[in-house]
């Protein structure tokens, strides 16, 4: 089970409103997706969903419990796990290396001063298993900084994933894949739809809409639409906007 | 580890374990290993920091500081047994430490290195000024350098053939430990911190944390080879705490290679006395020529020595997996 919950989110810097009332149900093992242009906030929604940012008013829940505000590190571990936009990598380590550090049971020996890193094999296994479900097989030992740019981004989800998350949150994952890149990640998707709980912002609206089970649309930092991806299809709105223009 | 490291370390162990037979032959003198060593262990310490987690503490000299006034301070007044007062100067270094990471493991870049100088400043301050119990500007003198009792024999250390190996052995534990850190999960994971700290603390790593304990390590190895330095220098001085002697250490780091090497400190500390000497044996404005070299070292090749070593070897053949600091 892990069902997250946004309760009246307000996120302000100053003067600057950037999350007016924000409430979104992410329900267990369902794939949510969030659209909306830039700036309006859904960046911004992730922060504060995964502990980034505390926000001004409103309530995290996960399973019904108050994870408002709690540090990244405590929510990661209470099985939130997140991609970033802009990657977020260990660019000197391997991408084997990479994906380890965030298998629980590593985690759980980092604190080892005196052991031997080199011999936690369950967890390379583990890793190696999942490098494998990204499409990287065969790259395990090449360093992060030295991978093409669609396979760092396939790294970044691979990251989020070995922490064996129950939702998995992912911020644009497209962004900047070609048509091969994306048809990739969709068959990952697929494959992980009921496994676990999925939020993607998304640009790419084909892809979502072909994908999600529900889609909200956010814009000037409030929930605007919010419905199955034929339904959203109707709304004015949605058609209107540039997003909105499906092919 | 790889054959040629292999061979590279039996070298240097070879020279090491040997270095009071031939060092007088070559022109130089026994108390420079004794120096080499200590600021050796003390930049191999410090590089725990600069190195391996990516903090940049630029006034390190404290902890040093701390740990050669600590050692002093606990054969002046409590016991006269060396390991004893290794222990305390270890123990009040690390302590020291632990109170400043405190204030400052939330930072980074350069913030972090900001507050590291202004907290090293106050405890240059306090050394220089505390006349009642640093000895102020003079600082601790007639320190003694005590036997070293092993429980069946009591080696003594007056002279400098004798403490050299006694530095030795006790530099050789604590690069063994430092070594040991590097490699273990602990040590992937600052690692991992250096690289990418918001990645760290997204994947449930308490970033704080290993931070602190990383620096409270740092320090309190670094007053190991405070306490060294007082016991062959026979006193403790507020020099070693001041904001340029902290900048040696930063800079034999850095000339030996430390951001690439686990025994870059190691060399970077050697280069530094031995271009003091040479150079200083043909002209007094020697630091104007070792400055000149590291900024074409930052400038040329930030990798340093140990930097040249391995992208030389790259060419003959080149690695498969990715260096990082201790390969």
């Amino acid at each position: 089970m892990a069902t997250l919950e946004a309760r009246r989110l307000q996120m302000r810097f100053g003067d600057r409103v950037v999350l007016e009332d924000i409430s979104l149900t992410f329900p267990d093992r369902a794939f949510t997706g969030i659209m909306g242009p830039n700036g309006a906030g859904k960046t911004t929604s992730f922060n504060v969903l995964t502990g980034r940012y505390r926000p001004t008013r409103g309530q995290v829940l996960l399973d019904g419990e108050d994870i408002t505000g709690l540090p990244p590190r405590i929510i990661a571990r209470k099985g939130v796990s997140r991609s970033f936009q802009l990657l977020n990598l260990f660019n000197d380590f391997t991408a084997l290396d990479n994906v380890s550090l965030a298998v629980p049971e590593t985690r759980r020996r980092g604190y080892a001063m005196l052991r031997r890193a080199a011999n936690d094999s369950g967890a390379t296994d583990k890793a190696a298993r999942v490098l494998e479900r990204v499409g990287l097989r065969g790259k395990e030992r090449v360093p992060a900084k030295s991978l093409s740019y669609g396979d760092r981004r396939a790294l970044e989800i691979g990251v989020a994933l070995a922490a064996e998350p129950g939702v998995l949150c992912l911020d644009e994952p497209t962004s900047g894949l070609g048509t091969e890149g994306t048809a990739r990640l969709a068959d990952l998707i697929r494959s992980l739809k009921g496994a676990l709980t999925l939020v993607a912002i998304e640009h790419d609206m084909e892809f979502l809409f072909s994908l999600a089970d529900t889609v909200a649309a956010i814009h000037w930092g409030q929930v605007i639409a919010r419905g199955t991806p034929d339904e959203l299809r109707e709304n004015p709105w949605v058609r209107n906007s540039n997003l909105g223009k499906l092919r | 580890m790889s054959r040629s490291q292999a061979a590279l370390l039996a070298l240097l162990a070879a020279a090491l374990a040997t270095l009071p037979f031939w060092i007088a032959r070559v022109g130089l003198y026994q108390y420079l290993g004794i120096e080499i060593l200590v600021w050796g262990l003390y930049a191999l310490s410090f590089n725990l920091l600069l190195g391996y987690t990516g903090l940049p503490s630029f006034g390190h000299g404290a902890y040093f500081g701390v740990g050669a006034y600590a050692f002093g301070l606990m054969q002046k007044h409590v016991s006269l047994n060396l390991w004893l007062d290794l222990g305390g100067a270890i123990l009040a270094a690390a302590l020291c430490g632990a109170l400043v990471a405190a204030f400052i493991s939330h930072r980074r870049g350069i913030y972090y290195a900001l507050m590291t100088i202004a907290f090293g400043q106050i405890f240059w301050f306090v050394a220089v000024k505390w006349h009642s119990v640093t000895g102020g500007e003079d600082g601790l003198l007639n320190l003694k350098r005590m036997p070293a009792d092993l429980g069946f024999a009591s080696i003594p250390l007056t002279d400098n053939v004798s403490l050299y190996y006694f530095v030795l052995v006790v530099s050789c534990l604590a690069a063994w430990l430092l070594w040991r850190i590097v490699h273990s999960p602990f040590g992937r994971v600052i690692q991992a911190i250096r690289q990418n700290e918001t990645r760290a603390a997204f994947i449930g790593y308490n970033v704080w944390l290993y931070k602190w304990l990383v620096f409270v390590i740092s320090a309190g190895l670094s007053g190991l080879a405070g306490a060294l330095f007082a016991l062959s220098q026979l006193g403790a001085f507020p020099d070693v705490m001041s904001l340029h002697s902290s900048g040696f250490v930063v800079m034999m780091t850095l000339i030996g290679g430390g951001l690439v090497s686990f025994w870059g400190p190691l060399i970077g500390a050697a280069v530094f006395f031995v271009a003091r000497d040479a150079l200083g044996a043909i002209t007094s404005t020697w630091p104007l020529w070792y400055g000149l070299m590291f900024m074409a070292i930052v400038l040329l090749k930030p990798e340093g020595i140990a930097g040249m070593w391995q992208s030389r070897r790259a060419r003959v053949a080149p690695p498969t997996v990715a260096t990082q600091p201790g390969d």
